[in-house]
């Protein structure tokens, strides 16, 4: 965390504080530790990677909330710890929320650090900018570094209308040099290459609106400010990649048609900023069987296609031209076990992605979670060739407090 | 304000007791509409509440787990219109911040969403699923979500003991799409016009599940029952809601129940 981060984390918590004193409010802890276990099936390929079959990793969050009596502010601080066995880089210190709020009935301010999700679809997650991806937390995109802001936030009949001003740009982390699951070379985040003279400081915008009309849920976003993705270029004085961080303007939209058992899903983008501007797009369906063979469970089947029009020299990405087929399994049971497999295929290049993740409950706190990801199909051309022999299972066994 | 909001809550329940001395109606549907109606009308008029309750879930061999949440309630007084409801956990603490946020329409599917905070997501989700499990209690969807007048077709049955308690019995039949029941049987008392008892006969018309609502408690003219018990007579699973303190009143507005308020709960 930065200067500029723990500078307007404190004013923000300064802010709670005073705030804090009155009497009447309500305090609420709570928090998790877990361990996580990454087995690899095979010896890794590129040099500099650990040896270890296994990579292991504790992780802490605490979370403390506070509103006020008259119920119109309130804080939040949800710090999170990660430390690896292996890798250091994927030791980790962060700020998921540290923010000050005040709301009237149409109206919320926010200032501090928070993190907000935007989109639909399952299988790519285009439309969700706000957020720095913790990219050496998990290859799903789906883990999030805290980003600073100020947001307002307005409800009216007609939706909500959402402005994000964001002061301070978080890097994207990557696994290091001994770990698995990344490029032929080692990105360097040390290195980073801004686009803006201002670098991280450059202050970033965002406008969201968002409602609903009957069936269908509508969203409708535009950023403006450095690129979470980064271009990765090979360094001239090293073997390393070095994160070229570019000035974006994107527009995005994402909709979902929701009848009986049947979700439709669409997430678009249009990005420029880069050597040309480009489309991408994801959308499908997922369609649920309810209460299978009278037993309660509930077994989904989706699928959704991928399309992106980035060339190469632009950010890479797995979800170009794929057909994303999925399977999730919940039984309902009081331990609330569920199950989500999936298949992403390249259909012009072969290569494939196996996904399985489940989930249950144990007793009434503790909660375990099995994923297996598999690579196949590349060449070695093809991009995802740098993790064909990363293979693996993590288990992850949480307990909430 | 709160005087004003009481003395609604009396004149509403007054009215409802002088439609009550009324019920001599003709046909077994329309007594069986009019009990059930009565039944309905005389706990309206609350506006909104807010009340805190544990799920206690029992398998066959006894085995207990408890959920504890919280449920927010935006009455819609138009008997065309649902509800509006947020259902927010609190435990178990894995899925602490869950949200399920209800609109429920009469005869149509409601819209509903889901918060998952460990994503911080907001999902719509299908609201078919209305006989499945809620939260793998053998309470369903169905039985959860704001019961409206306007979701059944009514046929009354007779008269029958329950308790200390006279009791009218009637027939209930779900006018809206896919739900599990061919039928429910109620227990409404002649005393107080309260449900005391309904049991749930499945797809095959077998009976299902008995709900009993007991300790029911009067709030100005509004009353709750602050126990209700689900046992599934097929698996022997049983369900126990255990509600707290009713707090009716609060002061909740329109803007508490949108989708964008999911993640702002806590």
């Amino acid at each position: 965390m930065s200067i500029r981060t723990a500078q307007f984390t404190a004013l923000a918590l300064l802010l709670a504080a005073t705030a804090a004193m009155a009497d009447g409010a309500s305090w609420d802890r709570a928090g998790n530790v877990e361990l996580q276990s990454r087995l690899f099936a095979r010896d890794a390929l590129w040099p500099g990677q650990g040896s270890q079959a296994a990579q292991l990793s504790l992780a802490a969050t605490a979370e403390l909330r506070w509103r006020n009596a008259e119920g119109d502010q309130r804080a939040s601080i949800i710090p999170f710890l990660r430390r690896d066995s292996v890798d250091e880089e994927r030791n980790l210190v962060d700020l998921q929320e540290a923010y000050w709020a005040w709301e009237s009935d149409s109206i919320e301010l926010l200032a501090g650090v928070n993190t907000v999700f935007w989109g639909v679809t399952e299988s790519a997650h285009l439309v969700d900018i706000v957020n720095q991806t913790d990219a050496a937390g998990d290859i799903d995109g789906e883990d999030k570094l805290g980003q600073p802001m100020v947001n307002l936030t307005w409800q009216q009949d007609w939706g909500l209308l959402s402005a994000y001003v964001m002061p301070y740009f978080r890097e994207r982390n990557y696994p290091g040099v001994d770990g698995r699951l990344r490029a032929p070379l080692p990105v360097d985040s040390d290195r980073a290459v801004y686009e803006s003279s201002r670098d991280e400081n450059h202050v970033d915008v965002a406008l969201r609106y968002s409602h609903y009309i009957g069936d269908i849920d509508v969203g409708l976003s535009v950023f403006s400010g450095t690129s979470r993705e980064p271009r990765l270029i090979p360094a001239d004085d090293a073997p390393v990649l070095l994160p070229h961080y570019d000035q974006i303007d994107q527009f995005g939209v994402d909709l979902q048609y929701t009848r009986d058992a049947w979700l439709w899903k669409l997430e678009a983008i249009a990005r420029n900023g880069y050597s040309e501007t480009f489309a991408a797009a994801v959308g499908g369906f997922e369609y649920t069987f309810y209460q299978v063979a009278q037993s309660g469970a509930d077994i989904g089947v989706l699928l959704e296609y991928q399309y992106d029009g980035r060339n190469e020299l632009e950010p890479f990405t797995t979800a170009d031209n794929d057909v994303f087929a999925g399977l999730r399994l919940a039984l309902n049971d009081t331990q609330d076990t569920s199950l989500l497999a999936g298949i992403a295929y390249d259909t012009v290049t072969g290569e494939t992605f196996f996904n399985v993740e489940a989930e249950r409950r144990i007793g009434n706190s503790i909660s375990l979670e099995v994923r297996m990801r598999a690579f196949s199909g590349a060449g070695p051309q093809d991009m995802t060739y740098a993790v064909v022999r990363d293979d693996y299972v993590q288990i992850r066994l949480a307990k909430y407090f | 304000m709160k005087l004003k909001t009481s003395i609604g809550m009396i004149l509403i329940a007054s009215f409802a007791f002088a439609f009550a001395a009324r019920v001599d109606a003709a046909t077994p549907e329309e007594k069986g509409f009019e009990i059930a109606a009565r039944a309905d009308r005389s706990d309206l008029g609350f506006g909104d509440s807010e009340v805190e309750l544990q799920m206690i879930l029992r398998n066959a061999a006894g085995q207990e787990s408890t959920r504890s949440l919280k449920i927010a309630t935006l009455e819609k007084p138009d008997e065309s219109v649902g509800d509006k409801s947020l259902v927010l956990f609190d435990t178990p603490r894995d899925i602490e911040g869950t949200a399920l946020l209800s609109h429920a329409k009469i005869l149509d599917p409601d819209d509903q969403w889901l918060y998952l905070p460990a994503l911080k997501r907001v999902k719509r989700i299908s609201s078919s699923n209305k006989s499945g499990p809620f939260v793998g209690s053998e309470f369903a969807f169905e039985d959860f979500t704001a019961i409206e007048l306007n979701k059944f077709d009514y046929s009354y049955v007779g008269e029958e003991a329950c308790g200390d308690l006279t009791c009218d019995v009637i027939e209930r039949t779900p006018r809206y799409e896919a739900s599990g029941y061919t039928k429910q049987v109620s227990w409404v008392d002649q005393a107080d016009f309260q449900i005391r008892k309904v049991e749930f006969y499945d797809r095959r018309g077998d009976l299902l599940k008995v709900l009993e609502l007991k300790d029911y408690r009067n709030y100005d003219g509004v009353w709750r029952a602050h126990v209700l018990s689900m046992n599934n007579v097929q698996t022997n699973k049983q369900t126990d809601l255990v509600y707290s303190d009713f707090q009716f009143g609060v002061g909740l507005s329109e803007n508490d129940f949108v989708k964008g308020r999911l993640s702002r709960l806590r």
